[in-house]
């Protein structure tokens, strides 16, 4: 789906830069909590859950803001295999952006843990207790987890790219800056 | 493609500078290097969950498959009967009048799964007590009356120097002489090895939180507690020397022999602090003329084998509680957490290695 914009709508952009500081404090809490017996690693447990439940409700919100708003063009002379690039990175995102909370979700739920959001707010397992299936979603959270990171820092690098290099308003529009430039001269001559 | 003068108004040519993929590179590099920071792969010394359950896992035996710490034991099924008098101290579902389901473990505290039971000088109990709307109170408890060391730190380098040595198939006794001697705050809990009496039974134990928690009461004050469970049972002290004639599980026979004759239970008994008794140190014992308050019964009523039994896949993580308990600032509490979870990472992983019975009772 393709907008008319030449920038994603204010509540799309919202959502990113939202869901982008969000995801940035799980991966970053993620990576230290597993690697610490300090008492700040409880802490970061309580954090890690009720936000990487809510970034899977942001995330269902977000897909619906897209699929109602669309998303700006790509350039027209974007090399194809950069475009290609670009849909496939951004597909990634979105599949781990709703497989990684689901995947922690059932991971408690199979390793027979109480999924605690906060007090005696609990939600209840989406799998049974299994030790075998706690073992292939715990290292597929780990794995995943990794591929965001890198995925993320590709996307970013792919951002300022466009940003710094090519100066082809794709950054802008996640930005709001001054829009499509390219698209600003296909309007001026639009009808 | 033409130049516009004015480029935030039009289409500015597209720059290969160096710079700008220096930024990115940088940028890229920068966020990396605080991910690995984060992940702690750049400081090589740091004590992550890892280590210590790597250390944990060197003490002789085949521990694959198994709890990397109190490696040999039993499950038990039963019920919690709470008197109703701990609700005056906590909000907690399991301490308002009432009966609850218990999934619990008993165990020794090895590292070889195989070992005979006479090397489990220290012994425990772990319990899962839940709540009919889903909480739960997962606590792990010893019988000795305070713990060996204070902090994280400390646990792992008792741990090292508990260290088997593939050669001779024993710990360097030079190690762990070492370790106490430059540690006086494990003095109270070595008194205990050298005095108490040894038991051939888990069921004349009492078990101990040794950490310290907080119960939260209606009024949402905190009141800094330990918790105890105290036997019912008679205790029976054996000479060592006549439990070594007794063969590798005569914890296990026991058990089973008791319970054929009818439930094993406990009181639940909550001590409360005192203001100036430590909470963060549980090497140090409160005085004894602190209150205790007997809130319920543990009642233990079927003992499985461990890996046809509802236990084999519980963490019993004592950080796991319901609302109106939570941590105190013991430093134990969230380093026994992490600790946990990587355990179970690892055993729920290698459970080929320790099949759950097909007969098992998963509950």
């Amino acid at each position: 789906m393709k907008s008319k914009r030449n920038t994603f709508s204010s509540l799309q952009r919202g959502l990113h830069w939202l869901m982008a500081a969000m995801v940035l404090a799980m991966l970053f809490i993620g990576v230290t909590m597993v690697s610490t017996l300090r008492p700040g690693f409880l802490t970061l447990v309580a954090i890690h859950k009720p936000l990487g439940i809510s970034i899977l409700v942001l995330v269902v919100l977000r897909l619906a803001v897209r699929w109602r708003y669309g998303a700006p063009a790509l350039p027209d002379d974007l090399p194809p295999i950069l475009a290609a690039g670009a849909k496939l990175s951004h597909l990634a995102l979105y599949a781990l952006l709703i497989a990684m909370p689901l995947i922690g979700w059932g991971m408690l739920s199979a390793g027979g843990y109480p999924v605690v959001i906060f007090g005696s707010v609990q939600l209840p397992p989406i799998l049974p207790a299994n030790d075998q299936l706690h073992a292939a979603l715990r290292t597929a959270h780990t794995v995943l987890a990794y591929l965001f990171f890198a995925t993320i820092l590709l996307h970013i690098a792919a951002a300022l790219f466009h940003g710094l290099i090519r100066r082809d308003g794709v950054l802008q529009t996640m930005t709001g800056g001054q829009g499509r430039a390219v698209d600003r001269i296909r309007s001026r001559g639009a009808p | 493609m033409p130049t516009d003068p004015n480029p935030p108004h039009g289409p500015r040519p597209a720059t290969g500078g160096g710079w700008s993929f220096a930024v990115i590179g940088g940028v890229v590099l920068v966020a990396a290097g605080a991910f690995a920071y984060a992940g702690g792969w750049l400081t090589p010394n740091r004590l992550t969950p890892a280590r210590m359950v790597a250390a944990l896992s060197n003490r002789g035996g085949h521990p694959a498959g198994h709890r990397r710490n109190h490696s040999k034991g039993v499950c038990f099924t039963g019920v919690f009967e709470a008197n109703g008098r701990g609700a005056e101290y906590s909000t907690a579902p399991m301490l308002a009048s009432g009966r609850f389901a218990v999934v619990g473990r008993f165990a020794i505290a090895v590292g070889n799964p195989a070992a005979p039971d006479i090397m489990g000088r220290v012994q425990s109990m772990a319990i899962r007590i839940v709540s009919p709307n889903g909480e739960e109170w997962r606590s792990g408890m010893n019988n000795s009356p305070v713990f060996v060391v204070s902090n994280p730190k400390d646990f792992y380098q008792l741990t090292l120097a508990q260290a088997v040595d593939p050669a001779t198939g024993k710990p360097n006794p030079a190690a762990a002489k070492h370790f106490f001697a430059t540690h006086p705050a494990s003095a109270a809990f070595n008194r205990w090895t050298q005095t108490a009496p040894w038991t051939g039974s888990w069921a004349d134990q009492t078990y101990n939180s040794l950490n310290a928690f907080r119960f939260i009461d209606a009024r949402g004050e905190k009141h800094t507690v330990r918790w105890s469970m105290e036997p019912t049972a008679t205790p029976s002290p054996i000479p060592k020397a006549s439990l070594a004639t007794l063969g590798p599980q005569f914890l296990h026979d026991d058990l089973v022999r008791r319970l054929s004759s009818g439930p094993l239970t406990w009181r639940l008994v909550v001590t409360l602090a005192e203001p100036g008794d430590p909470s963060a140190d549980a090497t140090r014992a409160w005085p004894a003329d602190r209150k205790h308050v007997d809130v319920g019964t543990l009642v233990v009523q079927r003992a499985e084998d461990e890996a046809a039994g509802p236990c084999r896949d519980i963490n019993y993580d004592p950080t796991i509680l319901p609302h109106g308990i939570v941590v105190s600032d013991d430093p134990l509490l969230p380093a026994r957490s992490a600790a946990y979870a990587r355990s179970f990472d690892l055993r729920t992983a290698e459970s080929a290695q320790y099949p759950a019975h097909p007969a098992g009772g998963h509950q």
